[in-house]
């Protein structure tokens, strides 16, 4: 759906964006992970022909961008950096003038201004003007935007600002509603949290450059060792002493483990009588990963989402 | 695109807001005409006021001639210096060009929405005009005298039949419109440029009042030609009798010359820029 091959874009002398392979497969839900500046919106701006590279190239729906342009955005639903729409103006009022400035029939228009609304969660949105809205409905009203053509391909830039914990989960739900129907989604966030509860693949950027792109599960595969706890830390330090050159770390009664049996792991402690409360095999998070590969200084990612700071 | 542009542009409340205001001007002028009497001195003040005095018919072109210096160019200024800076900034911008939207197309139908809104501005003063000056002023017929020739008096001070009047009145509207279209390019160009509406709208105002200044100034004189505002009030030309052409026409060849380059310029500058806002 999206390939990109050596993807660069600069700002003068400073590089946004260098050398990215991006590759979103039909039917992902993709999780663009990267801390706010690291060139996320800069490459969503150029898979959708705002930004031209300064070199490389971008595929969207298998042809070429910007340069099919025309043939491609019809076909895709796109929110970036937030929502925008006409202040005096009624939502409702604001998507007809999109739908309007797109390809769509005049026909169809209500309908599909309608269905985009009842979509988000607008369906009762009155004549208020746009202006009037809180931070959560306008992004709303954005998402509604980006769904007036039933996409085949969905770009949400950080979806999920200024929403309350409520709007958060409803997108999350529409997101998934939308992928099981066949929409590929491509969701831009700063939020750990965010891509791992949504996505099933996740490229992580950093300072304009790709480091991990993999399958979710794949990412958070075992670690080849197990967590275990005894009963009361003086077992702990039997079960130390059972298990040998093997434990890596003992903090008392919690172990961790190298070796990949817990079985067997387990029979070794029970037949020296020493009481096994819990075995589980340890898996990467995602924040370890992302952490590892875009090592120091990467601390502005929002790791378990506090104060939700709007976009930059 | 361009029916999105009119919508937008006939739905805004700031269109008819800017306009009501435009059109004040002239008609305090024929109140005041009529309470008073008194025009301006032969060669001073605006063309037509003192014919207008004698003859309403012929206000609209007053009126046209109290706008078109200074307040319509700086509406058209304002309207065109919005027109991408301020989608950038508000950031409707991205979302219209990914609908998609042509970078082109999109030009175009901004400049087809300012002349729009010039070409109504323009007929709503005249319309106003008009009446006010045949209320107000009276129609040329009874102070005249002689209630056999309806019509108009000429600047060169022969009478013009109604329909010939009519006709040279849609020539010097027309000729108005086309002067904005210069200034709407100028501004639209630099709202391409420009990150901020207001930017753009002052720059664009900011040429204007350079080309009014060097107009007066004799060491200017080998500019003069080329002034975007040389030949604006040309159009009290199309009242002559016969009508003196030379000054309009090169004022038409100006004023094409002076959309195509900047619509040419803005075009080249926007196609391949960035959008970053």
């Amino acid at each position: 759906m999206i390939r990109t091959h050596g993807l660069t874009k600069r700002f003068g002398r400073v590089a946004a964006v260098s050398d990215l392979d991006l590759d979103v497969r039909e039917g992902d839900v993709y999780g663009f992970l990267g801390p706010n500046g690291s060139g996320k919106t800069t490459t969503v701006r150029m898979l959708l022909g705002l930004v031209l590279p300064t070199s490389g190239t971008a595929e969207v729906l298998g042809r070429p961008m910007p340069g099919s342009a025309a043939e491609v955005l019809p076909q895709v639903g796109a929110m970036v950096e937030g929502p925008a729409a006409y202040g005096q103006l009624a939502g409702r009022r604001n998507l007809a003038l999109y739908d309007a400035a797109g390809r769509g029939s005049r026909s169809g228009r209500a309908g599909r201004v309608d269905d985009a609304l009842a979509r988000v969660g607008l369906s009762g949105v009155d004549k208020r003007p746009v202006h009037a809205y809180s931070l959560g409905m306008r992004q709303r009203l954005g998402l509604a935007q980006a769904l007036l053509t039933s996409p085949r391909l969905l770009v949400l830039d950080e979806p999920t600002n200024g929403l309350d914990p409520q709007g958060i989960r409803d997108i999350r739900a529409l997101l998934l509603d939308l992928n099981a129907a066949g929409t590929t989604v491509l969701v831009s966030s700063h939020l750990l949290a965010e891509i791992e509860q949504t996505c099933g693949r996740v490229g992580v950027i950093s300072r304009g450059r790709l480091v991990v792109q993999d399958d979710l599960d794949a990412l958070r595969g075992p670690t080849g060792r197990q967590l275990l706890r005894t009963l009361g830390a003086v077992h702990g330090e039997r079960a130390a002493g059972v298990l040998g050159r093997a434990v890596e770390e003992r903090d008392g009664e919690r172990l961790v483990v190298r070796g990949d049996d817990p079985a067997a792991m387990v029979a070794a402690l029970v037949a020296a009588g020493v009481p096994v409360a819990e075995v589980t095999p340890e898996r990467r998070t995602l924040e370890g990963v992302v952490l590892d590969a875009t090592g120091a200084g990467s601390d502005d990612f929002s790791v378990t989402d506090p104060g939700r700071e709007g976009a930059a | 695109m361009i029916r999105v542009e009119l919508s937008k542009m006939v739905r805004s409340r700031r269109t008819w807001v800017t306009i009501l205001l435009i059109d004040a001007l002239p008609s305090l002028v024929a109140v005041l005409l009529s309470l008073t009497a008194i025009g301006p001195r032969p060669g001073t003040g605006p063309a037509f006021l003192s014919a207008v005095l004698t003859d309403g018919t012929l206000f609209p072109l007053a009126a046209l001639a109290i706008v078109l210096p200074l307040l319509l160019p700086i509406a058209v200024a304002l309207t065109a210096g919005e027109a991408v800076a301020g989608e950038a900034q508000q950031g409707t911008l991205r979302y219209l060009l990914v609908r998609p939207v042509g970078r082109l197309s999109f030009l175009v139908a901004k400049m087809v929405a300012v002349m729009a809104f010039v070409v109504i501005t323009i007929v709503v003063v005249a319309v106003t005009a008009y009446v006010l000056g045949v209320l107000l002023l009276g129609n040329g017929e009874v102070t005249a005298g002689s209630a056999v020739v309806p019509g108009g008096t000429s600047v060169s001070g022969t009478t013009l039949s109604t329909p010939e009047l009519v006709v040279r009145t849609a020539l010097a509207l027309a000729y108005a419109i086309l002067c904005m279209a210069g200034v709407a390019a100028i501004a639209l160009f630099l709202s391409t440029v420009a990150d901020s509406p207001l930017g753009a709208a002052l720059g664009a105002m900011a040429v204007l009042i350079a080309s009014t200044l060097l107009f007066t100034l004799d060491a200017a004189d080998v500019v003069r030609d080329v002034l975007p505002t040389r030949y604006w009030l040309a159009f009290v030309d199309l009242f002559r009798d016969p009508i003196l052409w030379r000054d309009v026409v090169r004022g038409v060849l100006l004023q094409v010359a002076y959309v195509v380059v900047f619509f040419g310029a803005a075009w080249a500058n926007f196609a391949t820029k960035d959008v970053t806002d």
